[in-house]
């Protein structure tokens, strides 16, 4: 059937039709564009994410097996964005590719979607487990940095600190094992009692330090294991110094966010401050009930992430399915709103890290699809110029040809739902210049046949015959490269090679098929006596 | 109109003259290669952070410069990029995950000098320094497995030694364009990797087509010595290289003149890698050819080593 010229035609046709509905089909449905475009042409964020586990603790299948819950979740957390047509993949064994197209708050985005969301409540104890040990500690640590690790002024004697400031209780005073003057005191000269049980007080500046000294091995497994020492999102200046919280809170949550079934944000009614209310599921809600019920009058730290949110309320009644988190008098509705939205769309398995991130602003997008239009118009202009200009009629074919080709292209990265990069317009153009190869093999080659003495219609059938097998070879081995770079390339160089690819295909068979149907027509109509015009 | 229809240029005579030029032009890219200390690698490769800002009025790079040198960043490139007022600047420090302090001190420094609304921050890029080895990997891993395929392919096709001919010509290439990259100090980037692709592909073609009429010519004229086959096959095929090179640079150059900058040095690479494609097909893949049968002469009949020990005259 595609030996005849009428056959022949109407694979052309239905190739187009085709092609034409894979271009118009989107449109029709109500979608702005066909084409997918690339971030760098509409602007967007493009990050990658990989699982964070800088202790090397997770084996490949455990951090391959976050990655996929992560990317579930943080489709999830998009999705709720409302960001249009988000791309989240995942690549390799651990990580995530998230592209957002014309996210103009790049980092509220980034925010969302690194946040691991990890809810637990748990409650605030008196600290004396942890305050008992603290002269222990001290000297824990000092026999572990050595004294000269120290800094300088722990080294001295505690001078009398916040007790004029804040109310302070006789617990700390009474404290028998306090240590006698002058011995170095690195820790508890730093932590300040803040007058509520459970609660210290650090100033900014020897957050780190404290850190340090709570991370040390020696330190950790002094501490019990009933109850953990958690930061907490507030500060509080006074007397224009910033001091951050410690709460010392029991390790064993009441409940975690697993149990979580809504979340919204709100402004509390009496203070005005943002709350995100939340319920949980009806399992959930009994586990919390217990839970509550031996702690009335207890506080209760809600943490995040690591983070106790807020002051810890006290728990005045049993507390159900429902309950709700305080965010603090610095806390603004739009953090409530993302608090919010992250807990709905669940917690991560394991936190992520960001490795990469490209943004491009919508004006360069649009800048960049200006210019490649405008270039890409000129250049098609010239190959048309020089085809007829050079091979007369037959250039005249080759360049509805090349229509053709233009339209299978078009058509196939509609089709493929490939996304058309800036590399990739390059690519598009390139690839018409091997269109245009094709045709010049198969015309010089034409020219030569009709110069060793064949008639025309001989001359064009050993003409296709013999350029053939050239560019079969030339059309394989850029294809070659092209699916290399697919599979090692990522993100520009991808859509590069994708527009690459189809257009290898594309123009072999414009060139051997399209041309040539044109071709065997323009020979039919002719006299046959003519010369060819080529 | 015909170009070249009857040309008989004797290229492979020419050839004692091509090796020196070909020397010539990659001693000249390995030069400058090293008085570069190696080449320009990109925040892809390297990992770092990008901004390209853009002033609504002309400020001097110079300017940026000192403000951010002034706020403490080393390491620091600020380069013109495009149009006036339009800078790429380069960090070495990546924005460490969750950490935005960068890109803030970028932008506070930048507002402090400047003003607030005198400029956007049109692109950034950050990428982490273990994803910018990785990336360096795949790069690597691309061409050389590229360079295996073809080979293979041309094995397969042709014999041994038109692939070992192409590989040879196109190594060429692959050296003179890393040359001309690091005299234009252009910067080493996935896109730049594309580029330096797609020359191997073209430069691959062009030698293929050329092979293939070898191959044809071969079979058809068998009286005619080695070299002369070789002579008449090039210049059979001049007017399509002619031709093809011709369209294929009008259109780069549409693209490197109106294209924009982001992509200019994609295409000024692109450019450079097609004349050198054309120019090896003919002048170093033909003659690799040549020298690489005339060393091989083992397992061929007596009429092939006689044409071939012909061409030594």
């Amino acid at each position: 059937m595609f030996s005849g010229i009428r056959g022949r035609l109407t694979v052309i046709v239905g190739v187009c039709l085709v092609c034409l509905w894979a271009l118009l089909g989107p449109l029709l449905k109500g979608e702005e564009r066909s084409l997918k475009l690339g971030l760098d042409l509409q602007g967007g964020t493009h990050l990658v994410l990989q699982v964070s586990d800088p202790d090397g603790a997770m084996s490949a299948e455990a951090r391959a097996d976050a990655a996929n819950r992560a990317r579930e979740i943080i489709g999830n957390r998009v999705d709720q964005f409302g960001v249009r047509e988000p791309t989240i993949q995942r690549v390799g064994v651990d990580r995530i590719i998230v592209e957002l197209a014309g996210i103009q708050d790049v980092g509220r985005a980034k925010l969302i979607i690194e946040q691991t969301a990890f809810l637990e409540f748990k409650i605030l104890t008196d600290g004396q487990d942890f305050l008992e040990r603290l002269s222990m500690l001290d000297s824990v640590i000092v026999a572990t940095l050595g004294p000269e690790e120290l800094p300088a002024e722990a080294q001295a004697a505690a001078e009398p600190s916040l007790e004029e400031l804040f109310q302070r209780p006789d617990t700390v005073e009474a404290e028998p094992s306090r240590p006698a003057e002058g011995r170095p005191r690195p820790l508890t000269r730093i932590l300040l009692e803040s007058g509520e049980p459970g609660v210290l007080l650090v100033e900014g500046p020897q957050v780190e330090t404290v850190e340090r000294y709570l991370g040390l091995p020696q330190v950790e497994a002094r501490i019990p294991d009933q109850i953990a020492l958690t930061w907490g999102t507030e500060t509080r200046s006074v007397a224009g110094k910033i001091y951050h919280s410690l709460y010392v809170v029991e390790a064993q949550p009441l409940i975690t966010g697993e149990y979580l079934t809504d979340a919204q944000a709100t402004r509390d009614p009496q203070f005005g401050t943002p709350i995100v209310p939340f319920q949980l599921t009806r399992q959930g809600g009994r586990i919390f009930e217990r839970g509550t019920s031996r702690h009335v009058g207890d506080r209760m730290a809600i943490i995040l992430d690591g983070r106790v949110q807020g002051s810890p309320p006290v728990i005045r009644d049993v507390l159900g399915d429902r309950a709700q988190i305080e965010l603090g008098t610095g806390a603004t509705l739009v953090e409530a709103q993302d608090i919010a939205l992250v807990l709905r769309a669940g917690a991560l398995p394991a936190p992520m890290e960001i490795i990469e991130e490209r943004t491009v602003g919508p004006s360069l997008g649009q800048d960049s699809i200006d210019q490649g239009e405008v270039a890409g118009m000129i250049g098609v202009v010239l190959v048309i110029l020089i085809m007829i200009g050079y091979y007369r009629f037959a250039g005249i074919l080759s360049v509805l040809g090349l229509l053709i080709y233009v339209l299978i292209v078009l058509g196939g990265l509609a089709g493929l739902q490939a996304t058309l990069t800036l590399p990739g317009i390059a690519g598009l153009i390139l690839s018409v210049g091997m269109a245009v190869d094709a045709n010049v093999l198969i015309f010089e080659r034409i020219r030569e046949e009709l110069a060793g003495g064949k008639t025309p219609r001989t001359g064009m059938d050993s003409g296709f015959q013999n350029a053939l097998s050239a560019i079969i070879d030339s059309n394989l081995t850029t294809l070659i490269t092209a699916l290399i770079l697919y599979q090692f390339g990522t993100g520009p160089v991808k859509g590069f090679a994708v527009t690459l690819s189809i257009g290898i295909v594309a123009s072999f068979f414009s060139a051997v098929f399209v041309v040539r149907t044109f071709m065997l027509v323009w020979l039919e109509t002719r006299s046959p006596s003519a010369e060819l015009s080529i | 109109m015909r170009l070249f229809s009857s040309a008989d240029y004797k290229f492979l005579q020419m050839r004692q003259t091509a090796y020196i030029v070909s020397a010539v032009l990659i001693a000249i890219g390995l030069i400058s290669i090293a008085l570069h200390s190696g080449l320009n690698y990109g925040v892809d490769f390297t990992g770092g952070t990008l901004f390209q800002v853009r002033f609504n009025e002309a400020v001097a790079a110079a300017d940026v410069r000192s403000a951010l040198g002034g706020a403490g960043f080393t390491n620091l490139q600020v380069q013109d990029f495009g149009r006036e007022g339009e800078f790429l600047i380069r960090l070495a420090e990546f924005i460490e995950a969750g950490d935005r302090e960068l890109a803030l001190r970028v932008d506070g420094t930048l507002s402090e000098r400047f003003g607030q609304d005198s400029y956007t921050v049109v692109r950034t890029e950050a990428v982490g320094p273990k994803v910018g080895g990785e990336l360096r990997q795949r790069a690597v891993g691309a061409v050389l497995i590229s360079f295996l395929l073809t080979l293979l392919y041309l094995g397969f096709r042709f014999e041994w030694r038109f692939g070992l001919a192409a590989i040879i010509a196109t190594v060429h290439d692959v050296l003179i364009t890393f040359g001309v990259i690091s005299l234009f100090n252009v910067e080493i980037s996935l896109p730049t990797v594309a580029a330096i692709l797609t020359i191997i592909g073209y430069s691959l073609n062009d030698t293929i087509i050329i092979f293939d009429r070898i191959r044809e010519n071969l079979k058809k004229l068998r009286r005619l010595p080695y070299i002369d086959i070789l002579n008449r096959s090039i210049n059979e095929t001049l007017p399509r290289t002619v031709m093809t090179s011709g369209t294929t640079l009008a259109v780069l150059l549409a693209l490197a003149v109106f294209g924009g900058a982001v992509i200019r040095e994609f295409t000024i690479v692109l450019i450079v890698g097609v004349i050198i494609g054309t120019y090896s097909s003919i002048f170093v893949a033909s003659p690799a050819l040549l020298e690489v049968e005339r060393r091989s002469g083992g397992m061929r009949s007596k009429t092939d080593r006689r044409r071939i020990a012909a061409s030594t005259r």
